[in-house]
């Protein structure tokens, strides 16, 4: 416990205070010129001490003050009705569904494009290639594309989303995957060919097993992407729910403290996702053998 | 020199008790590997003349890089020599395997670490098609062959070294193939595991009467162990002496401080030098 506490908690607290610190120190910074402006025109006068209060709470910084972030957070977390629009845990859950729904998708399509991969040599150097690109094309470019064209057949709402979230996250599972499926030791394959194995036997019973902690490595990248894919995909919608409209209407309406409530709430379901796809990892471990750390 | 004639007038004579009995379980022909790599080629396996009757148990010691894991992995169709002849009861060495004529046992343990040591064991015969009911016996069978009952459930980080080698050597006797392959097995064990394993071992060959080809780079146990003694020496990889020998089936730990053990592993010793010699 006290290796824990000199491990871990006592460094992530130093940063967080660091960059806490820091972020007050900026928003002094950006939110002076501004308040410096109006008391000038108002004609007021204050003390240093009220001057860096006064920056620290206007109604729209141009950089919100963690306290501010905090409280906008706190009140639209946990002191709003479910059905509000101004629900943060309302706007999180939508864009949570089009997350887990473009993830179960992108990690199927992984999962299959890996194993054809492994199994087909032509496809090892012929699919690879268009995979890394399909990477390269910025997803910002592509997902007004995506949700204009699926509109255009009939399809809106939650599958678009999904979709582009589908985009980003099966990339990390195909190649994790391919990776994990060729990971088994020489004397493991070969200890295969001496029981006269059959490729499907060899699969199963060896690829598969052996996979499946890269699987899990891959799937908590792959479910943070699918996070921002979700995001993304709520921005050239309009879309009227979802952390990313959230985010949207907040820049039109320069409510930054909205903004960053909701960065906040995104962040926090990026670490809900990633800590619950590392849990299922480490009980799926455990169930098969692996020895505790 | 003198020894190495000595040893081929011996392998003339066995050769003709082998074919008395004609039960020869490998025979190799002018048995040549070579590995063509980045470095050029590397000639593993030169001119390999070799018979091995069912029931001996053959250990075939030499240097690195003589040849001995090449020659293993050639009978059970890991590698393809690039010349002479080797049958495996009379097959081809691929149709031997195809028939599952042997269990190898590699000198790491190489134990499925997600499976617990009976679904290690039971791992061929999931493979072979054998009945849950025929597996869960054999399973049994074989642990308590190699004194492991009561370890099922574990799983191999659980075991030491020497318990994971033998939970290894189970699962190459599952599945009841007569001959046995051993690469280095107990190579990496301590000497007092070793001693253990050793006694062990000789105990299960005379339950079982299988043939064990058996790699090491000890010249005692290769003693204690065998029926016949097979010396190599590199660059190329070949056979320079073939020992029988002369200790009785019954072989006590002890037997080691015998004069005629002593006497085999000074022969043993010799042609190791003698190989060595060729080189300079
Ligand atoms: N797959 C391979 N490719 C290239 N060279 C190899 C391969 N396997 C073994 N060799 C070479 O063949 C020779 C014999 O190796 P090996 O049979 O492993 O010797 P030993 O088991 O007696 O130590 C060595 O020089 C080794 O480097
Ligand atoms: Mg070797």
């Amino acid at each position: 416990m006290t290796d824990r506490l000199r491990d871990k908690i006592i460094p992530v607290t130093a940063i967080l205070a660091a960059i806490v610190v820091a972020w007050y120190a900026g928003s002094y910074a950006m939110n002076a010129p501004f308040q410096r402006d109006l008391d000038r025109r108002a004609g007021v006068t204050s003390t240093t001490w009220e001057f860096v209060a006064k920056t620290m709470s206007q109604p729209k910084p141009t950089l919100p003050a963690p306290h501010q972030v905090a409280v906008n957070f706190v009140e639209n977390t946990f002191f709003r009705k479910l059905s509000s629009n101004r629900s943060l845990v309302y706007h999180a859950a939508v864009t949570l569904s089009s997350t887990v729904l473009g993830f179960a998708f992108g990690t199927i399509l992984g999962i299959a494009i890996a194993v054809c991969i492994v199994h087909v040599v032509t496809l090892d150097r012929s699919l690879m290639p268009w995979i890394i690109t399909s990477q390269t094309i910025p997803i910002l470019a592509l997902a007004p594309m995506i949700i204009v064209v699926l509109a255009a057949v009939g399809i809106t709402g939650l599958i678009p989303k999904a979709l582009i979230s589908t985009y980003l996250s099966f990339f990390p599972v195909a190649v994790g995957m391919v990776k994990g499926l060729r990971s088994p030791e020489l004397t493991h394959l070969d200890l295969m060919h001496t029981y006269h194995a059959s490729p499907g036997q060899v699969f199963w019973k060896l690829r598969v097993p052996a996979s499946v902690p890269f699987l899990f490595a891959s799937m908590k990248v792959a479910v943070a992407a699918s996070l921002v894919g979700a995001i993304v995909g709520e921005l050239p919608t309009g879309a009227v729910a979802g952390i990313g409209s959230k985010l949207l209407s907040g820049s039109y309406y320069s409510q930054t403290i909205d903004m960053f409530a909701a960065l906040v709430a995104g962040s926090v379901v990026a670490v809900l996702l990633v800590s619950l796809v590392g849990l299922a990892g480490r009980i799926t471990e455990r169930v098969m053998g692996g020895r505790p750390a | 020199m003198m020894t190495v004639k000595r040893a081929y007038s011996l392998e003339a004579c066995i050769g003709a008790e082998t074919d008395l009995t004609a039960d020869t379980v490998i025979r190799a022909k002018g048995l040549d590997l070579t590995f063509q790599t980045g470095d050029g080629p590397v000639h593993a396996l030169s001119n390999v003349d070799l018979d091995i009757g069912k029931g001996e148990f053959v250990s075939f010691i030499g240097p690195s890089g003589c040849g001995k894991t090449t020659f293993l992995r050639v009978i059970a169709d890991l590698e393809q020599p690039t010349g002479g002849t080797i049958t495996v009861n009379g097959m081809s060495p691929e149709e031997a395997r195809r028939r599952r004529a042997y269990g190898y046992v590699f000198q790491a343990a190489a134990l499925y670490p997600w499976r617990t040591i009976e679904k290690n064991v039971a791992l061929p015969l999931e493979i072979m098609g054998v009945s849950a009911a025929e597996q869960r016996e054999r399973v049994k069978r074989t642990l308590d062959l190699v004194n492991l009952s009561g370890f099922e459930k574990k799983f191999p980080w659980q075991l030491s070294g020497g318990m994971q080698q033998r939970a290894s050597i189970a699962r190459a006797l599952a599945f009841d193939a007569d001959l046995l392959l051993m690469d280095e097995p107990f190579g990496a064990l301590d000497e007092i595991v070793r001693d253990h394993l050793n006694e062990q071992l000789l105990e299960l060959w005379a339950r079982t009467n299988k043939t064990i080809c058996f790699v090491t780079h000890s010249i005692p146990e290769a003693v204690y162990l065998s029926t016949k003694i097979v010396v190599m020496s590199p660059r190329p990889g070949r056979v320079t002496d073939v020992i029988v020998s002369t200790l009785p089936k019954d072989r006590p730990l002890d037997i080691r401080e015998s004069p005629e053990f002593l006497a085999i592993a000074h022969r043993v010793r010799e042609g190791l030098r003698a190989g060595h010699s060729y080189e300079d």
